[in-house]
Parts: structure tokens; C-alpha cells; sequence
């Protein structure tokens, strides 16, 4: 059986999408049997970021229509053979999403794979609430900002009241906290948020902070999930969140500013 | 949950599961003895909601009847409460007169505990009973067990959540973050962070208070008296205080 995994955040633009494909990436690299879904039916983006946009044939909503079977829309990564993306309808709307159609295409990866990432839409209809419904695990995505604290926290609630497990009493969704675009210098600067005021507030499991890079626009425009730059800290971060998601025990990194040295302050590097 | 008595062969398959439910279930507490005076107000009622009362089941409250009104004339009332299509069930809060009169028309006696104690524990009866609460915008029950006469959450109470403790007090063990809202008809109890609302003595309990450890919230009202965060003091945020009221004025002090 493979675990569910959804990454959610509730507000647009955090970098669920990012967040969905480096995991599922690294997850993959590690030797596991990866599968990624795009949820966000109409708008998707997980194709870009993965690099595969033009290898799409058929899509989740033909699969949950029985269009097309999961073998023909199951996109293999040039990179790492582990790994699967199932993308996105971009011709429908969310309601082709059913209940029923999502659980039975979860069922039938879930004998083949040992990871299921499902990169949910922003907000918190229909589309969002479909792709945390069957989850195991629930990656919360939030950047150091109040507005985005607090969509998180409602995402949270939902998390806790309206999934499979919730409603069959079953043990309650793991939730862990991974924060995005986080800038040590502007926190310390009282700019932003800082990684203890945001666990004040949602008091989760801290799955990873990832520092503000521009290697992540980099590497979405060039459709290669940014876990795979290995000199770019957002990377790293990436690669350590998967690892203590796994169960290692880690320190996290790049959460305190750097201190310039004598040459980079003389030379503004 | 569903019941299996369908289920196709074999012996052992259960016919029926025994459950406990809680309802809400609307109360005819009487006032008076003379059945003419109750039969002609009832009749101006019904006839403002008639499909309100078309087979409600209903439960006569005798906590209120005067000493002095004579006995209840349970065979006219319970033929009166039919003739409006209601379906008259159970009695309380009577005396034990009363109750062995009530039983006499085959009434179920029901204790006060029965009707007034709070949502059952369990997942399934939380989510039939919570009825108006709200259950579309946001859901409810983060951890959320009943006892005796109060209601104990554990889980944090996200932005969004509502907690509604019917008919008694609300202890939380966890935070209540902004945008939440927690309401009792008792006392609140707060021992994490208190940052969303706060409405204790939700049906007019002017005794109610809440009791905070940490008071950050946005509001907090006490039987419908509230103040919002703009008007509270900041020397009593981030501290714990108590909220009550005091001649129709709302207090806040540090305990």
C-alpha cells in the first residue's frame, strides 16, 4: 500500500507546486516508487515544473472517466525512472474530480507505488478538498507571512474534519509544516515572520525550512524540480525536508542569516 | 456506520446495531394548567409554522409548572399536542405525581441529565447532532469528548472551526487560533493560547465567564455582552485573565 501524501496550503502561490515535485522527486531518488498527481484541474502547472508538458496524452480526468487507463497517462520522468507524474486536465473544471473517480485511481496506483504526492489547488473548494480527502500525510506549505499563517491553520481544520480519516474515525492525517520563501536577514530584520512565531501559531512538525532562492524560479522555468540543483540552498533544504519526512533526524539549516565575512561586505557580494 | 441487517448470507451477520444518539428536539415547557388557554395559544403557533410541527416529536417540560395549577391533564394535553400533528414522547422535570400520571398515557419519564447533557462522544452522533452549527464551513469535533456536563477539546481549534459546547462548559487544552470560535452555554476554559472568539453563556447565561490562560482573542462575549480585541486593554493580553459580567457590563481581570 502506498502512503498518501498531500501538499496543501490553502493560499495561492506559497509554493505547493515546487514543493510537490521536489519531494516527490527526492522521494523517488531515495529508491521509492513515486507517483505525483496535479490536482488543480483547469489550472495545471505541475507538467512545467516537471519538465514533461510536452509528453501529455491523456490526464487524471480521462483516467477517472475511463477515457484512458492509468498506464497511458502515467508520464515516466526522464530523469529518475522511480518516478510518475499524473497530470492535470487543463480543458475541464474541478467538478470532474468525483469521490469515487479520485478513490479509485488512488486504490489502483497505491498497489503499484509506495508513495502517492498530490499537489492540491489553492483555496478551499472542491478541487483542494478532493486532494486531501483519501490522504495519509499532509505537507502544509506556508510562507512567513500572516495571511498565509492563517489560511494554513483553516486548511488545518479542514484536514482535521472533513478527510476519509476523519470521517471514519480513523487515526487522524500527519500534518507537517514546511516553510517557504523564508529570509533569515528580513526576519531579522522584524520584516518577516520567524520559524518559532509560525510554530507559536500552528504548533506542528517542522518538516523543512526552505530559504527564499532564485535558483526555484530558475528552476521551474527550465522544468527541472529545484531538489536537483545541488549547489542552490533551496536544494538542499528540499533534500533534507524529504529526508526527515523519512525519519531522519536533521538540523535545519539556512533558518539563521549569514553573517558577511570582511570581503563580501567590502565588495557587496 | 450503516446498519447491516442486508447483508446476504450466513448466520452470524448482524440484523441490527445498538447505538446511542443525541437530539435536539423542541420542548413544550408548560405554564399553566387550564388546557383551553394552552390549546388556543398552541393553535395561533402551529399556524405560524405548521410544517414546523407536522410529526416533530415533542417533549413536555414540567420543571416550571406552578405548584399551585392543579394536576396536569395529560390525556387532553397529549391528545391536544396530536391534534397538531405533533408526536408527544416524553416528559420532564415532573413531580413523581406527575411522572406516574405521564406514564399512565404511555410517556417515556425523561431525566434531566438525558436532555440536557451535551454532544455524545463518537464521531458519527457528533456530526448528526451539531445540526445548525455550521457543519459546511468549516467542521467541527478536533478532538472533541464529553463529560459529564461539559465538553473537552484537545486539539488545537483552527481558523474556521467551530466548537459549540450545548448546555454546559467548554474546556480546551489546546490553542484557539484566530478566526476560530468557541462558544458554550456555560463557562470556556482555555489553557493554551485563546486567539479566535469566544462567546460563553451562548444562550443568555448571564453567570457564564471564561477563564484564559493566555488572551489574545478577537472577541470574547459573555450572553451576548462582547468586546473586541481593539477594546481590550493591553496590559491584559498575553495574560491569564478571567472574563465575566458585572451589572451588565463586562469585565476583564487578571486572576
Amino acid at each position: 500500500m502506498a502512503r498518501i501524501i498531500v501538499i496543501t496550503s490553502g493560499k495561492g502561490g506559497v509554493g505547493k507546486t515546487t514543493t510537490a515535485a521536489a519531494l516527490a522527486m527526492g522521494l523517488a531518488q531515495r529508491g521509492s516508487r513515486t507517483a505525483v498527481i496535479d490536482f488543480d484541474v483547469g489550472l495545471r502547472n505541475l507538467d512545467l515544473i516537471m519538465g514533461c508538458e510536452r509528453r501529455v496524452v491523456y490526464d487524471f480526468v480521462n483516467v477517472i472517466n475511463h477515457e484512458a487507463n492509468l498506464n497511458q497517462a502515467l508520464i515516466r520522468d526522464k530523469r529518475c525512472d522511480n518516478l510518475y507524474v499524473l497530470p492535470a486536465s487543463q480543458t475541464r473544471d474541478k467538478d470532474a474530480l468525483t469521490k469515487e473517480g479520485v478513490g479509485r485511481v488512488l486504490d489502483e496506483l497505491s498497489q503499484g507505488f509506495d508513495f502517492i504526492v498530490c499537489d492540491s489547488p489553492a483555496g478551499i473548494e472542491h478541487g483542494a478538498t478532493m486532494a486531501m480527502y483519501y490522504a495519509d500525510d499532509a505537507v502544509v506549505v506556508t510562507n512567513p507571512e500572516v495571511s498565509s499563517v492563517r489560511d494554513s491553520d483553516r486548511m488545518l481544520g479542514i484536514l482535521a474534519s472533513k478527510s476519509r480519516r476523519a470521517e471514519s474515525n480513523e487515526e487522524p492525517i500527519r500534518e507537517f509544516l514546511l516553510l517557504t520563501r523564508y529570509d533569515a536577514t528580513r526576519v531579522d530584520n522584524g520584516e518577516m515572520l520567524s520559524v518559532k512565531d509560525v510554530q507559536d501559531i500552528l504548533s506542528l512538525n517542522l518538516l523543512g525550512v526552505i530559504p527564499e532562492s532564485k535558483a526555484v524560479l530558475n528552476a521551474s522555468n527550465a522544468g527541472v524540480p529545484v531538489i536537483l540543483d545541488r549547489e542552490s540552498d533551496a536544494g538542499l533544504a528540499y533534500g533534507d525536508a524529504v529526508g526527515r519526512y523519512l525519519g531522519e533526524d536533521l538540523p535545519h539549516r539556512f533558518v539563521n542569516a549569514e553573517k558577511k565575512g570582511f570581503f563580501s561586505r567590502l565588495f557587496g557580494g | 456506520m450503516a446498519v447491516n441487517s442486508r447483508s446476504s448470507g450466513g448466520e452470524a451477520s448482524p440484523a441490527f446495531e445498538l447505538k446511542a444518539a443525541g437530539f435536539t428536539l423542541p420542548i413544550i415547557r408548560l405554564l399553566d394548567g387550564n388546557m383551553e388557554a394552552v390549546a388556543e395559544q398552541l393553535g395561533v403557533k402551529v399556524e405560524q409554522a405548521p410544517d414546523f410541527f407536522r410529526n416533530a416529536p415533542v417533549v413536555i417540560d414540567l420543571t416550571v409548572y406552578p405548584d399551585g395549577a392543579g394536576e396536569v391533564e395529560f390525556p387532553s394535553l397529549v391528545g391536544l399536542l396530536r391534534g397538531y400533528g405533533m408526536i408527544p414522547f416524553g416528559v420532564r422535570g415532573g413531580t413523581k405525581a406527575q411522572n406516574v400520571a405521564a406514564e399512565g398515557m404511555e410517556l417515556a419519564i425523561l431525566g434531566d441529565a438525558f436532555i440536557r447533557s451535551p454532544k455524545p462522544a463518537g464521531g458519527a452522533a457528533n456530526q448528526s447532532v451539531s445540526g445548525g452549527a455550521d457543519p459546511g464551513a468549516g467542521g467541527q469535533d478536533p478532538g472533541h469528548g464529553s463529560t459529564i456536563n461539559g465538553t473537552l477539546v484537545t486539539r488545537p481549534v483552527r481558523s474556521g472551526q467551530r466548537v459549540y459546547a450545548a448546555g454546559g462548559d467548554l474546556s480546551v487544552i489546546a490553542s484557539v487560533s484566530s478566526g476560530a470560535e468557541v462558544m458554550a452555554d456555560g463557562n470556556i476554559h482555555c489553557y493554551g493560547p485563546l486567539r479566535g472568539r469566544a462567546l460563553a453563556g451562548a444562550r443568555g447565561n448571564t453567570e457564564a465567564r471564561i477563564f484564559c490562560s493566555d488572551l489574545q482573542a478577537e472577541l470574547v462575549s459573555v450572553a451576548g455582552h462582547y468586546r473586541v480585541s481593539e477594546n481590550i486593554p493591553a496590559d491584559l493580553r498575553g495574560v491569564p485573565v478571567q472574563v465575566y459580567l458585572d451589572q451588565k457590563i463586562l469585565r476583564i481581570e487578571k486572576i
